[in-house]
């Protein structure tokens, strides 16, 4: 009986493999062909492709989408890990109350994305909402604006929701790869003279650098899936005047909004074949160089 | 590390300002679960004057709560336990067993920590819909635990590496067989571990609403998320209806976290930096 051993990984085998491996093979396959009603039509090579990225209104559509995208991950990388890592440090200082603290931070990343949206666009609600509330209570009454309805605060308010929800999360990251550092290093480094800045630049963060790279790609990856809070909070055509449009919404809008089985399917699946290269070629490149430059201990 | 007096007033005042930024928000969802229509538009910051409940009553009327909490534990609860149970026999079999097949299909399993399984969709829902699984809650096991199975399979074969072979092959020499190893000697062992794999993909679960979203038709087989949407859509201008709607379908989660936060905040982390 000794050979079962060797039948333990088939059950998640074969699951990932129907329903996580088929699935993206089959949505390569699916961007090869040109699609009418509900059936497959003739295959058409790279046309798709050719399509998505030269023939209006796709290829301005792609890029649109496509800059927000970078946008969202930039200023996640800068707000959001920023803060988490600040935060992360002051709790690895000893902080009182770091428990409380801890769960604080991260009670927003328990709420369903859905949740999330719909709690936020009551509150920055242009008449009614706190927000705005608040503003005119601390004399900046006219900063008030309606945030969502703007498409110059649309984007940046939705990224900012984002930031808030994952800042607990990457706080733990962090903390943890603060917590791994051994003491003895920090010891001889403060003997040596090292204070302050100096501690954070030359030691401490080079030490972390293996929680940073897990949050860069993570943070990444999520930034160029973007998709349930701009749908939960600004629907499919990523209101308003797609001013917060991302790769994932006009993916889902290609896919569902006019009818599974539509023309866009082609097109769709070749979005979404962009988007799985873009996610995952710069993952893999991100961990390979940055692995490279991790400090070992 | 030492800090001056006016370096640790300041992270203090930094560190509090930002609990009560991650923590305003639920509380003005509670509390304005809590108020009247009238009361939240006339001092939406205030605490409710008077402590009611019927906006919740009302919302038992307006949506079958309990069919969605019983989806949503349901979903979850099974997508968890089959995640949990698979990824440990394949991480145990990659941890210890090293034939020419065994780095591959390591690699197999972990490349799909990088594939957004949202871009399979399409061919996703014509795959659901000829095995029969549309409007069926089953699809959505099926998918959260394929999707769950790279993350748990790349935490726990890191964790099972870390135990030292010399445990196993006492186990042995008195007589275990491979599954009484897996069973009585490891698996006990790797408990943060699992503890890990079961928050991060309970969250994911319960949370999602995306898969729901396409797959469930079915008013009574809404998981919370996707059946609460229907009622921020109905009654767009009943905002204590919306908040009590919001509170609840957050409430389940809150709760758990609360009682069992410590578990949490470690498991969460035990396999993130290893």
């Amino acid at each position: 009986m000794r050979w079962l051993i060797h039948l333990f990984p088939l059950p998640a085998l074969v699951i990932y493999t129907l329903f996580v491996v088929y699935p993206i093979f089959s949505a390569f396959l699916y961007s090869l062909y040109d699609w009418n009603g509900i059936k497959r039509g003739v295959f058409v090579g790279l046309q798709n492709f050719i399509t998505l990225f030269t023939v209006e209104p796709f290829n301005e559509m792609f890029w649109n989408a496509f800059r927000h995208n970078v946008f969202y991950f930039v200023i996640e990388m800068i707000v959001q890990n920023g803060i988490a890592f600040g935060l992360a440090f002051l709790i690895y200082r000893k902080i009182r109350g770091s428990g409380f603290l801890k769960i604080a931070y991260f009670m927003p990343r328990l709420l369903s994305v859905i949740v999330i949206g719909f709690l936020w666009k009551l509150i920055l609600n242009p008449n009614y909402g706190a927000l705005n509330t608040i503003l005119a209570k601390i004399g900046l009454g006219e900063w008030a604006r309606p945030w969502l309805g703007d498409p110059d605060t649309a984007l940046l308010a939705i990224i900012l929701i984002n930031c808030w929800f994952g800042i607990g999360f990457a706080m733990l990251i962090f903390l943890a790869g603060l917590q791994s550092i051994p003491e003895d290093l920090i010891e001889a480094a403060r003997l040596d003279g090292a204070t302050g800045w100096r501690m954070l630049w030359k030691m401490i963060l080079p030490l972390c650098m293996p929680a940073i790279t897990i949050m860069t790609i993570f943070t990444f990856i999520q930034a160029f899936e973007a998709f349930e809070l701009v749908y939960a909070m600004q629907g499919s055509m990523g209101e308003p005047f797609y001013s917060t449009d991302t790769l994932a919404v006009y993916f889902y809008r290609m896919a569902f909004s006019s009818g599974a089985g539509d023309v866009t399917l082609g097109l769709g699946s070749a979005l979404a074949v962009v988007l799985f290269f873009i996610v995952g070629s710069v993952s893999a490149l991100s961990l390979y160089l940055m692995r490279k430059r991790e400090v070992q201990h | 590390m030492k800090m001056t007096v006016g370096g640790r007033a300041v992270s203090y005042v930094l560190a509090y300002l930002f609990a009560l930024i991650a923590l305003y928000p639920i509380v003005l969802m509670i509390s304005s679960s809590l108020k009247t229509n009238m009361e939240i538009f006339a001092s939406p910051l205030s605490l409710p004057k008077t402590f009611s409940l019927d906006t919740y009553k009302k919302l038992w009327e307006a949506v079958p709560f309990a069919d969605f909490l019983w989806n949503s534990v349901f979903v979850s609860a099974m997508s968890v336990l089959l995640i949990t149970v698979f990824s440990a026999m394949a991480a145990f079999y990659l941890s210890r067993f090293s034939f020419k097949w065994t780095g591959g299909l390591y690699f197999f399993f972990i490349v799909g920590l990088m594939i957004p399984i949202k871009l399979g969709i399409v061919p996703l829902f014509l795959l659901m819909k000829n095995l029969g699984l549309l409007n069926s809650l089953w699809s959505l096991i099926l998918i959260y635990t394929a999707s769950g199975i790279p993350i748990s399979v790349f935490i726990l074969t890191g964790f099972f590496r870390t135990l030292p072979i010399e445990l196993e092959e006492a186990a042995r020499i008195d007589g275990c067989s491979h599954f009484q190893v897996f069973w009585r000697v490891l698996l006990p062992l790797i408990r943060p571990a699992l503890a890990t794999v079961i928050i991060i993909n309970f969250i994911h679960a319960w949370n999602d609403f995306f898969f729901p979203l396409i797959f469930i038709q079915e008013e009574a087989l809404k998981t919370i998320p996707v059946g609460m949407m229907v009622l921020f859509g109905e009654y767009e201008t009943d905002w204590s209806l919306l908040f009590a709607g919001l509170t609840l379908s957050a409430l389940p989660m809150i709760v758990l976290f609360l009682m069992a936060s410590r578990q949490f905040m470690e498991g969460l982390t035990a396999g993130a930096v290893k």
